[in-house]
């Protein structure tokens, strides 16, 4: 083991990385705001993980509005507050990118059960 | 104390600060090093201290000359010996001192020498970052110098004229890298931004003024 890899495991953030592509997360981000801060959620289904060690992240899409929405949240940031998995998804592959052309009832993702 | 540690760099990264902020970062394997040697000003003519970098794997067939240059402060010949000068009021230091990360702090700027990638044979927009022409559309021009001087007057091209040629291997110095992260445990150093040379190149960092 490299010191690299050594460095993500000092890092305390396993904990909200639970999740995987299809499944829909709520996301907790801190947001400040002058000296206050706050917290916003960001609910959507996770299309991408990217595992690259400190530089990991994943994709989160949502329709909102009529349009949709992607934000891409490195994992270990402390921007995130925390992630609540709010539905298993069942698919079939790691990326679901596929999604995108997709709308209504044709990008629904089916339950795992 | 000795101003500055010799390190092998193991590769870049990001961190994030409290407040969220993405800082990248490259690591080094900073020390632990040794001094080997104690160059003063009256036998040498100068103040220094001659640091060698200690590393897992032990060098193999070392001269016999360097074998007991090492063994006069009873440690085994390694690959990187450089020398360092000292910070004020550190020239007490002696030959079997140990040279440790724990001399910088986060904040702190530091200087990182080190041997840029070798780029071989380069042409004139990889090596003097010239424009070229265009790629397509007829163009008959495209990643060639262009002119390089006028004809008949002076009839020779001018000394210092930027050409094709051999790039990197060079001795470079980036100067005032933040300290992002001490790691005395594991002899570690987060600088932020790039350092010279490829994963595993060797250099010597030092306090920057």
């Amino acid at each position: 083991m490299n010191s690299l890899e050594k460095l993500v495991r000092k890092t305390p953030r396993k904990e909200i990385a639970t999740f995987h592509p299809g499944d829909t997360v709520r996301v907790h981000v801190k947001i400040k705001e002058g000296d206050k801060e706050r917290i916003q959620p960001f609910e959507g289904t996770v299309i991408a993980r990217k595992h690259e060690g400190l530089n990991a992240t994943f994709t989160v899409r949502k329709i909102s509005f009529g349009q949709g929405v992607e934000r891409i949240f490195p994992v270990h940031s402390p921007v995130i507050d925390r992630v609540d998995l709010v539905r298993r998804g069942s698919v079939r592959r790691s990326k679901l990118y596929y999604l995108r052309a997709l709308r209504g009832k044709a990008a629904r993702i089916r339950e795992q059960t | 104390m000795v101003n500055g540690i010799l390190a092998k760099k193991v590769g870049m990264t990001r961190v994030f600060r409290e407040d969220g902020e993405a800082v990248p970062v490259t690591m080094l394997q900073a020390g632990p090093c040794v001094v080997v040697q104690r160059k003063t000003a009256t036998t040498d003519g100068y103040d220094a201290a001659q640091l060698a970098l200690v590393e897992t794997r032990p060098l193999r067939h070392a001269p016999k000359a360097i074998q007991k240059h090492f063994a006069k402060v009873g440690a085994a010949p390694m690959r990187f010996v450089r020398e360092v000068g000292f910070r004020e009021g550190g020239e007490d230091t002696k030959p079997g001192d140990s040279v440790k990360v724990d001399q910088f702090q986060p904040k702190d700027l530091v200087n990182v020498i080190g041997v840029s990638k070798g780029r071989g044979f380069a042409g004139v927009i990889k090596r003097h970052h010239f424009r070229g022409g265009a790629a397509s559309h007829g163009s008959m021009f495209h990643r060639a110098p262009g002119s390089i001087g006028a004809s008949a007057y002076p009839s020779r091209v001018l000394k210092g004229m930027r050409a094709a040629g051999h790039m990197g291997v060079d001795r470079v110095t980036v100067r005032n890298l933040e300290v992002v992260q001490v790691d005395t445990e594991e002899n570690l150093l987060l600088v932020k931004g790039a350092v010279p040379g490829p994963n595993g190149g060797y250099l010597i960092i030092s306090k920057a003024k």
